[in-house]
């Protein structure tokens, strides 16, 4: 341990500033409204994520009102039910999920976390928000055009999403999913870019890659594997809607529909499944990724500790994002490839288990004999490690091909996804926000009503979701508008349902006060300061609280040293910021692990 | 799906090239620099639209991989019928790779700061383009003409997609083109545009690749190759 002290920090200049570099709002409009700050296309980002996100939590209310109890609510027939569950996952998926994390925590942290003033190509970014409120407004839209929203079900697998039997399949709904999904596509894709090479490009002197914090390094990976994975939704998506439209047949083969054969023929669906989930999967891990970046921040800093194995690390995530390529057609066991598939697919899907268990063990590791702080989003970033691992080793079960076979039209398959890419990336979207809450808008969030929001919304959600897994496999179907009174139904199913319902609701509703709280504590929060966690990360440097435009007044920040010097021994406080220079730690045997 | 693995592949050879310079291997945790030995951000010295553009094409690239691959996945089917390949198309192929080689040679007069070459070259990669385009609706009317229409088999509308979508991204070309032409016309120094020209042409050449690629496949010379493939996977 050797302490070199120098004469004065931050004695190297930075690159020097291009003042013509930099786009200056002027008017009220441009710096609110089009603005091209990515701090501001964050937020922008976030709050449209965060309506979706409540419109698709009143549409899983009224899909479990109808399981819980049904036939009281007699609008909610078979035709709105599917309905609700196509715009339900279709909306959390793509549109809240995937845009939270990538179009509102990518734009805000990337810059500040790599030091940059803004992202590279600012226009872009700003465009990129539009075009995704407007795939936003054309997808709502289906809710008020004639037949009503695709009730598809969220993959809308051909031939049933474009036949007459369903709803908006030979009406609006269908097209405007998909012309939605496509607009999305286009607008992500200018914002990935941004992501992408403003990661690659713009960080500040001193920030090498392997300095980067996991963050950083979980939306990287995760912005590339969107880049190359949403243009098979999107191929999929044109060859749909020319089937829908101009009745083509990629994909709908000869088939009788109402007593008329229809005019096409030959087409695969199965080909439409190749290319949904060639998409699909990745998406899972695109969603997955940045959680995972930010959890390991947020278990580092909370717990005063540096993150165990970051090398490790960041070689996990990336070995997680190539393979999550080759694992796509797992969730094709039962629609009859060939099933020498199902045992290659069955062994990739296990051995991407081994980076991600790597993760887990890191996670662990690190609160080992660290100093835990059980702030709200240390809790929430601890009830996704619990729920994470929950919802994975379900993953083992059904990425066995013949415990998933009889398993897959099962509410286990239900209570799986939703633990391991509903709750859990939730879980840490909500701690992120606790976290970030002060930088970006310079006040804390209540302490109080964030305990009340974490513990109803972390054991509400195990209530919901651990009994369905035992209704899985007593095999109750999913997918099924009302299970009626079948034999192997037991009337303790019904009550276990309606208890899960009740439960939903619950924890639907306890969300209503971190809303409330988002907006209270703007005003009456207590005053944070530049950096409330005591930090190491460099948004928690800039100058000003929150950063203004530009982030790092006249100099950029010149880094030092990787993100989690925290409890370094001998060093006065308890955490080194990135851009502190002077204080070695060269101790042999490597005390930071 | 063997295209659009084969494509990905060759990405992740690129992406495994660059991280092995980008020193995954170092203990950031025993590095803790002083201001005397600052290591470089490491950025790369290519400029962010080169790269943001290089990015851009990974995406477009991938993006007809997957078509690609869905053709090759459809053809397979009983009732799949090969279109006839349209002369005309050989002509636009050939007005397709005058346009890139005009690009090309916008590059080096560029860098010449020849500026009365500049414009000779971007409006013969303009007029160039444009007539493969026009061609290549030529190409959809005689198609329809004689029969061959979008409904009538996979074979068709998978002809009319895929050239409506390379068209579209050509398309798209053209606008940025046509902004740099407009200031090679406005200006007398060709340095500034010098950055432009070079992403237009990338843009270009990846272009006239997919394009020859697709050539390929719908000529049945690249049967031969996806036969591999599909021996490959199964």
């Amino acid at each position: 341990m050797v302490d070199v002290p120098l004469g004065s920090t931050g004695a190297v200049a930075s690159h020097p500033i291009d003042d013509v570099e930099l786009y200056h709002p002027h008017s009220w409009i441009t710096k609110y409204v089009f603005s091209q700050d990515a701090k501001v296309i964050a937020i922008q980002y976030s709050l449209v994520a965060f309506s979706v996100g409540l419109i698709a939590l009143v549409l899983s209310w009224l899909m479990r009102l109808q399981l819980g109890f049904p036939g009281v609510f007699s609008f909610i027939d078979a035709n709105a039910y599917y309905q609700f569950i196509t715009m339900h996952g279709m909306m959390m998926v793509v549109y809240v999920l995937t845009a939270l994390f990538l179009g509102g925590f990518g734009n805000y942290l990337i810059p500040l976390m790599v030091g940059a003033r803004d992202m590279v190509f600012p226009y872009v970014n700003m465009l990129s928000f539009w075009v995704y409120l407007l795939a936003v407004l054309v997808l709502v839209s289906s809710f008020f055009a004639p037949g009503g929203p695709s009730g598809a079900g969220w993959t809308l697998y051909p031939p049933q999403a474009i036949l007459s039997g369903t709803p908006g399949g030979q009406d609006w709904g269908i097209v405007l999913m998909l012309v939605s999904l496509m607009i999305f596509i286009i607008g992500f894709t200018m914002g990935g870019l941004n992501y992408v090479v403003t990661v690659l490009q713009a960080r500040a002197r001193g920030m090498t890659l392997m300095r980067m914090p996991l963050t950083v390094w979980g939306i990287f990976t995760a912005s590339f594997m969107a880049l190359l994975a949403f243009p098979a939704l999107f191929v999929g998506s044109v060859m749909l809607l020319f089937d829908r439209v101009f009745g083509t047949s990629f994909f709908v083969p000869s088939i009788v529909e109402m007593g008329q054969p229809l005019e096409r023929s030959g087409g695969s669906p199965l080909l439409f499944q190749h290319l949904f989930w060639f998409f699909g999967h990745p998406e899972v891990y695109i969603v997955a990724l940045p959680a995972f970046g930010i959890v390991s921040d947020l278990i580092s800093t909370h717990a005063r500790r540096n993150i165990f194995g970051y090398r490790m690390m960041v070689w996990a995530l990336l070995a997680i994002g190539a393979l999550s390529f080759v694992v796509w057609a797992h969730h094709m066991y039962v629609s009859g490839m060939n099933p020498y598939f199902g045992f290659f697919f069955a062994t990739t899907t296990l051995i991407i288990a081994v980076p991600t268990a790597i993760k887990v063990y890191n996670w662990i590791l690190t609160l080992w004999r660290g100093d835990i702080h059980l702030t709200v989003p240390m809790l929430f970033a601890l009830a996704f490690i619990v729920t994470f691992v929950n919802g994975g080793l379900t993953g083992l079960f059904l990425g066995n091909v013949v415990v998933d076979v009889p398993l897959s039209d099962t509410m286990f398959v239900v209570a799986h996804f939703h633990m391991v890419m509903g709750v859990a990336p939730i879980l840490v979207i909500f701690g992120a926000i606790y976290h970030w809450y002060p930088k970006i808008t310079g006040r804390m969030m209540n302490d109080i009503l964030g305990k009340l929001h974490f513990w109803v919304t972390f054991l509400g959600a195990y209530a919901i979701f651990f009994p369905m897994h035992y209704l899985g496999l007593m095999g109750i179907p999913r997918r099924y508008h009302d299970i009626g009174d079948m034999a192997f139904v037991p009337a303790s199913a019904h009550t276990l349902n309606a208890f899960i319902t009740v439960a939903a609701l619950i924890v639907g509703a306890v969300q209503l006060t971190f809303v409330f709280n988002l907006f209270w504590s703007l005003r009456y929060g207590k005053p944070a300061g530049g950096n409330p966690w005591r930090a190491t990360t460099l948004e928690w440097q800039t100058p000003e609280t929150p950063p203004p435009h530009g982030n790092w007044g006249k100099e950029l920040p010149v880094v030092y040293r990787w993100a989690y010097d925290y409890s370094v021994p001998g060093a006065d406080q308890d955490f080194l910021p990135q851009n502190q220079p002077g204080f070695t730690s060269t101790a042999p045997g490597g005390l930071h692990g | 799906m063997a295209s659009i693995l084969f494509f990905l592949s060759g990405l992740a050879v690129i992406a495994a090239w660059w991280l092995s310079r980008q020193g995954l291997m170092s203990k950031p945790w025993l590095e803790a620099g002083t201001t005397d030995d600052l290591p470089d951000t490491e950025n790369s010295r290519a400029t962010p639209s080169k790269i943001g553009l290089g990015v851009f094409l990974a995406v477009v690239g991938s993006f007809f991989a997957l078509f690609i691959s869905a053709y090759s996945m459809r053809m397979q089917l009983p009732d799949w019928r090969n279109v006839p390949v349209p002369t005309i198309l050989w002509l636009n192929t050939f007005m397709l790779v005058l346009g890139s080689l005009a690009l090309q040679r916008g590059k080096s007069s560029a860098r010449r700061r020849d500026m009365h070459e500049l414009r000779v070259d971007l409006l013969a990669a303009g007029v160039s383009t444009l007539a493969f385009l026009s061609g290549q609706l030529l190409a959809w009317q005689q198609l329809a003409e004689e029969g061959y229409r979008l409904t009538g088999n996979p074979a068709n509308a998978f002809f009319y997609v895929v050239t409506g979508a390379h068209g579209l991204h050509i398309l798209g070309g053209l606008v940025a083109l046509g902004r740099t032409s407009e200031r090679a016309w406005r200006q007398q120094d060709s340095e500034p545009l010098r950055q432009s020209v070079e992403l237009c042409a990338m843009y270009w050449h990846f272009l006239l690749l997919v394009w020859l690629v697709f050539l390929g496949i719908l000529t049945g010379w690249g049967g031969a190759f996806i036969d591999i493939c599909r021996q490959l996977l199964t």
